[in-house]
């Protein structure tokens, strides 16, 4: 274990940005790298946190929105240094690590309650 | 050939320069001790003999305990011979370490053990599809080869017919796979893609 500790530690790619904390149930834009060709252009994909995964350097994280009433969900690996930036739209206030329940629910009952006292 | 042994670690992903993630291999690899050099004149061919990874004595054969002591070494579990190897001159009881035999960038050929997976079927050994059907008259077939063969002629089965057996705890070896990086100071070598084996199997790394 402490050897795949190592490689990834030596593996880190200086280009890869370090987040902003963030938890499952906030709202966050990411602002994803794409390169269409040779240009390059910066696309955000807004929507709720619903899970944080895996461990170390292999951690991604899922970011679920509503897009003209289909749900959609994206992966992000956590430290790829395809993500240009990332910003907290609002802290939400969530009872469990894993909100896949939302993906039951639409409209109304699919919004998270704000945090509102945040450290 | 070139190479060197190495026990496998686990897998991670890591990111290319191009930001893209690739699933990789860590493997220990080396140091190895020369244990015998074989050459042209003494045995008819040329070859260096490595040995990888602790042994007690006790469970070592005289034979192999004496063996070792020739290169002034203590007992190896695992001594593989390497044709014709080439990249380093190594004289018995020198040790061979990865950065002396392997590159960033190579290509290699990983051979290791498969994971045993026991007596399994067609559809999990050879990739058979069975019968798609759970209705239309099927009852107890959807996971059954189909036909072996014609009837009374040639009133037999073919040899090498794929049948249902013991699948894995092979021999394996993948061959063209890229070493992305080698890290000498902790003997690891990170390899693009899987390898065969469990975590802990030992592997041959080649080139």
């Amino acid at each position: 274990m402490d050897a795949i500790k190592y490689v990834e530690e030596q593996m880190k790619i200086e280009g890869a940005k370090k987040l902003p904390e963030f938890r499952p149930g906030d709202a966050v834009s990411v602002n994803y790298k794409i390169i269409e060709g040779s240009k390059e252009r910066i696309q955000s994909f807004k929507g709720d946190v619903i899970q944080i995964s895996g461990s170390g350097e292999s951690r991604t994280f899922t970011v679920r929105k509503m897009s003209n009433g289909v749900g959609v969900e994206r992966i992000f690996p956590m430290f790829s240094p395809s993500i240009a930036s990332l910003e907290i739209l609002k802290r939400g206030k969530v009872r469990r690590a894993k909100l896949y329940y939302l993906r039951e629910l639409v409209g109304k009952k699919a919004r998270i309650k704000e945090r509102k006292r945040v450290k | 050939m070139n190479g060197i042994i190495g026990k496998k670690i686990g897998m991670t992903s890591v990111f290319t320069e191009a930001g893209k993630n690739v699933a990789c291999t860590i493997v220990e690899a080396g140091p190895c001790v020369v244990t015998q050099v074989k050459t042209e004149d003494s045995d008819g061919y040329s070859a260096v003999q490595m040995g990888f990874g602790e042994r007690k004595e006790k469970n070592v054969s005289q034979a192999m305990v004496g063996h070792f002591s020739k290169a002034n070494t203590s007992a190896k579990s695992k001594v593989i011979e390497f044709r014709d190897f080439d990249v380093v001159e190594k004289a018995i009881g020198d040790v061979i370490t990865i950065d002396e035999v392997f590159n960033e960038g190579d290509i290699i050929n990983v051979i290791g053990v498969s994971k045993g997976k026991g007596f399994q079927g067609v559809v999990k050994r050879h990739g058979f599809r069975g019968v798609n059907d759970a209705t239309h008259g099927q009852h107890n077939r959807q996971r059954a080869p189909g036909s072996i063969g014609a009837a009374s002629y040639p009133a037999k089965v073919m040899k090498g017919m794929r049948m249902a057996g013991q699948t894995g705890n092979k021999r394996v070896k993948l061959t063209n796979l890229q070493v992305i990086k080698v890290l000498p100071e902790k003997n690891l070598v990170v390899i693009k893609g899987a390898i065969p084996g469990h975590k802990g199997a030992v592997v041959v790394l080649e080139k």
